[in-house]
């Protein structure tokens, strides 16, 4: 751990994991929609279904998918600032395998009718693992920029955007790839050492045989 | 492949005395080349982000209100109450230990409060280093840049732990938590008060060894009971720590080797007494009857 991972973050109390660290899956939910939220279906498994009211685990979600970060001293109130913003949401539990105890599984429809499904876990000390998206296995920290590629999976994909990557000089940090069985779809994650440049964003889009292209931006 | 700078945790305290007899470096300046290092960030950034930091400590301190109780109902104005008998003339610890109790509590209550807090190592602890700094500082008219100093060293503690052993309640247990806190509090005011690095490492020892075997045990699983007063007396065990190793008292056992004790325990203490809210205090009776209680009010489904 870095020191600054030891002491810190600021945040909204109560619980780094419960707390702090659901705002985050929150909100790097709502960036990776690239759309505000107009419904939320909000999965909790494990501790975060067991002991999350209490923590304002709940709230916490609300707050983050309304683009709040863990120290914003609105969240305790998020639920009427999700009514001011017509966005909705709904509750439920769920039993996710191979989970971590904290985690959630995010059902997300945009108000432009961008949709996503994510499943996001608090690690601890409120870093978070972002675990699946769409069903995909994507498992990354939200801490670097980061790229997540849904493709045909089909040779040649990998050496191609490394090539792209590399001719708007933006370093790879890591990069990760898996593969869905059922389907034929494979997903690239990378993570980026700079900001990805929003036009190779959209040139990748248009690949044949790319499906979707997230990004996560560290920008604020 | 990462362009970010090294990554390199220090894995014992002694190894960061060994860097800091070598390049005659000061304990808190190691911590902190080392966060430039692997950030990649210049000393202004990295002396910048603690100051910050410290200062949202205060500015946490400075808004708590005496009213506020967390939705439970079972935490809130304890802060205020010692202060008051701080006020008075009541208590037997005099200023020093009064005041720290008293910001202790009331850094605990901010949390349970969804107020902004600063996780120090967690939430549930973030009482114990605030506690101590800002008293210190309010008391012993030290310049903030010392102060920001204190928070290396107590960052720097806190990160050994972290790689020999947890900083979490789920993992370790409450020593952990308020344990480490404790630890990281005993070793920054050694600092303050002018020990060595041996003296910081001792002091951080001492104080660990006092919070041996601590069980996470929250009532209804919320960080409120018994986690608020434990900053109180988490913080109180740093003081008396401090004072031992700048006396010159000095653990048998190494420190490192105190931190490896604290993470074998750890392991051995069962699942329920780990965060789970299904042992100890929580499972007393009362502590039992409030968890029904909270949780009908507060349904998710
Ligand atoms: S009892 Fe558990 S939740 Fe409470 S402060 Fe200690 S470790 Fe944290």
């Amino acid at each position: 751990m870095n020191v600054f991972e030891v002491m810190g973050p600021v945040m909204v109390g109560p619980s780094s994991s419960h707390t702090a660290g659901a705002v985050k899956i929150g909100y790097i939910a709502r960036q990776l929609l690239r759309d505000d939220v107009a419904n939320a279906e909000i999965l909790l498994h494990g501790s975060f279904l067991a002991t999350g009211v209490g923590h304002g685990t709940d709230r916490a979600l609300v707050a983050g998918l309304l683009s709040m970060k863990p120290d914003d001293e609105r969240i305790p109130d998020s639920f009427s600032y999700a009514r001011d913003a017509g966005m909705e949401y709904s509750f439920g539990g769920v039993e996710l395998r191979h989970a971590h105890p904290n985690s959630a599984l995010l059902k997300l429809q945009g108000k432009n009718g961008n949709k996503l499904e994510l499943v996001g876990s608090s690690i601890g000390g409120g870093a978070i693992n972002i675990d699946k998206i769409d069903g995909l296995d994507a498992n990354f920290a939200a801490i670097y920029p980061t790229l997540i590629i849904h493709n045909v999976d089909e040779p040649g994909h990998v050496a191609d955007i490394a090539t792209f990557l590399e001719k708007y000089s933006v370093n790879i940090a890591t990069l990760k790839l898996s593969r869905d069985n059922r389907g034929g779809r494979a997903v690239m994650v990378i993570e980026c050492d700079q900001e990805v440049p929003l036009e190779l964003i959209e040139k990748l889009r248009q690949k044949k045989g790319i499906l979707k292209v997230s990004y996560l931006s560290m920008e604020d | 492949m990462k362009g970010m700078g090294i990554k390199m945790s220090f894995r014992a305290l002694q190894e960061i005395i060994d860097i800091s007899e070598k390049t005659g470096k000061k304990f808190w300046e190691v911590i902190m080349e080392n966060d430039m290092n692997e950030r990649a960030v210049s000393r202004e950034d990295s002396f910048q982000k603690m100051y910050m930091l410290y200062e949202a400590m205060r500015n946490a301190n400075d808004n708590y209100d005496k009213k506020l109780m967390s939705c439970s109902g079972l935490v809130g104005g304890d802060g205020e109450k010692v202060r008051i008998a701080l006020e008075k003339g009541n208590l037997i610890g005099g200023p020093f230990v009064g005041e720290t109790i008293s910001k202790a509590l009331k850094m605990g209550e901010n949390n349970a409060c969804m107020k902004r807090i600063v996780a120090a190592p967690t939430g549930g602890a973030c009482g114990v280093l605030p506690a101590v700094l800002l008293t210190y500082e309010e008391q012993m008219n030290v310049d903030k840049d010392k102060m920001v100093e204190a928070m290396f060293v107590a960052s720097g503690i806190g990160v050994v732990i972290s790689v020999r052993a947890f900083l979490s309640g789920a993992a370790g247990g409450c020593q952990a938590e308020i344990g480490s806190a404790s630890a990281m509090a005993a070793g920054a005011l050694a600092y303050l008060q002018g020990a060595d690095n041996e003296g910081i490492a001792h002091a951080c020892a001492i104080s660990f060894k006092n919070l041996m075997g601590l069980v996470c045990d929250p009532v209804a699983g919320l960080v409120e009971v018994p986690c608020v007063k434990r900053n109180a007396g988490g913080a109180v065990i740093a003081i008396a720590a401090a004072d031992m190793a700048v006396a010159g008292v000095r653990s048998q056992i190494p420190p490192d080797e105190v931190i490896d004790a604290m993470r074998e325990v750890g392991e051995q203490i069962p699942r329920t007494l780990r965060e789970t809210g299904e042992g100890g205090i929580a499972a007393t009776v009362t502590g039992d009857e409030i968890a029904k209680r909270v949780l009908k009010h507060t349904p998710i489904l």
